[in-house]
């Protein structure tokens, strides 16, 4: 880790920290009292699938489902380790 | 026929008795007839921030079981003549409002009321979900928290589920308040901002009251906070209640105040 980097993450207040979990708390709550009962197996799944090639852990997969009149659309959410270059 | 409001929040210590005794007392000096209810089971505090709990003789449970009627459990404010307090019971079981209790008592305080306003127990259990089964309105009082933030996104799909309305297929209004706001440490990036509370709960906005000094102050003399009408605490509830009561506000209490001449040289 360069000084920069210690730098870099002082700037990250904790606000933002707390926004960032507050969004994939919520989205997970809603999604696992208010979806389909499939979905938190489906959301594990993925994760599994996902594991496989990249090491991520429980909160960085996020699973939405959006009604649109007909047609529901289901949103997809990864998020990847911090890139290391 | 009384508008009923429920005061809820899943999280506890944030603000709910605060707010139902703030919001019924303004909403009594602008001249609405109004009875706030602590639904709280086991730990009546709203008579204490009410400042009327020496003359608690009956409770809530009391009314349901028809051991007293409305006229003798009824408390009359101190200091406004139309404004009521139903007291919580002080019993332990938890379960002692029943579905079929509360109604008959909205119903019979329907008739002679403007507001009846619901003081929510904490939780998301029995005796939070009785307290807004009924509801049409709700203030959801949210701190500028991780874990106050997530309750009330819960507390709002339990009233977008399993509240009356809801289950005859139709809404229960919503209000955001956001309490104990501290501007200074939203600038200095250390407490979420109106707009992230906002952004994450997506209802709308009814107010923002400051962390105050005059809170603590008001619990302490038993007098709701409104009543100290020069405290940025009792002038911000003051503009929510306005603004519920569809008159048009600006928001204030948003920014960190800037300290005075005076202040700066004598400090404070
Ligand atoms: N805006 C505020 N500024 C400072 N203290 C507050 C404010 N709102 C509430 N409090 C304090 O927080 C505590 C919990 O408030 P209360 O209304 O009893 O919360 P709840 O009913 O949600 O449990 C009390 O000590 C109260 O005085
Ligand atoms: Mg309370």
């Amino acid at each position: 880790m360069s000084l920069m980097d210690i730098f870099r993450k002082e700037q990250k207040s904790s606000a933002s920290v707390a926004k960032e979990r507050l969004r994939v708390l919520v989205a997970h709550d809603r999604l696992r009292h208010n979806g389909p009962d499939y979905l938190p197996q489906l959301e594990r799944d993925i994760l599994e699938v996902i594991r496989k090639y990249v090491e991520i852990g429980e909160d960085d997969v996020s699973v939405q489902l959006d009604n649109q009149g007909q047609t529901s659309i289901l949103e997809l959410n990864v998020t990847l380790p911090d890139r290391k270059d | 026929m009384a508008k009923i409001i429920v005061v809820t929040s899943g999280k506890g210590g944030v603000g709910k008795t605060t707010t139902s005794a703030a919001f019924a007392s303004a909403l009594a000096l602008k001249g609405h007839k109004t009875v706030v209810i602590d639904f709280d089971v086991g730990l009546r505090n709203l008579d204490l921030v009410m400042g009327c709990e020496r003359r608690v003789v009956y409770d809530f449970v009391n009314l349901i079981q028809g051991e007293s009627t409305l006229g003798q459990t009824l408390i009359k404010d101190k200091k406004l003549d139309n404004l009521y307090v139903l007291p919580a019971s002080q019993t332990r079981d938890k379960d002692a409002l029943s579905h079929e209790g509360v109604e008959k008592v909205l119903n019979e305080l329907s008739e002679s009321f403007d507001y009846i306003v619901c003081d929510s127990p904490a939780g998301i259990e029995h005796g939070a979900q009785m307290a807004l089964y009924f509801a049409e309105e709700a203030i959801i009082v949210t701190n500028p928290e991780v874990s106050s933030v997530r309750d009330s996104d819960r507390i709002i799909g339990i009233l977008q589920s399993k509240s009356r309305l809801a289950e005859q297929g139709k809404a229960v209004k919503e209000h955001l308040l956001l309490t104990r706001y501290n501007p200074e440490r939203v600038e200095r990036g250390e407490m979420l901002s109106v707009q992230d509370v906002e952004e994450i709960l997506a209802i709308p906005l009814l107010g923002v009251i400051p962390e105050s000094e005059a809170v603590l102050k008001a619990s302490n003399q038993g007098v709701p906070v409104v009543h100290d009408s020069e405290s940025d605490a009792g002038q911000a509830y003051d503009d929510a209640v306005s603004r519920y009561l569809g008159e048009d506000r600006p928001h204030r209490f948003l920014e960190k105040q800037k300290k005075s001449f005076l202040k700066r040289v004598f400090g404070g």
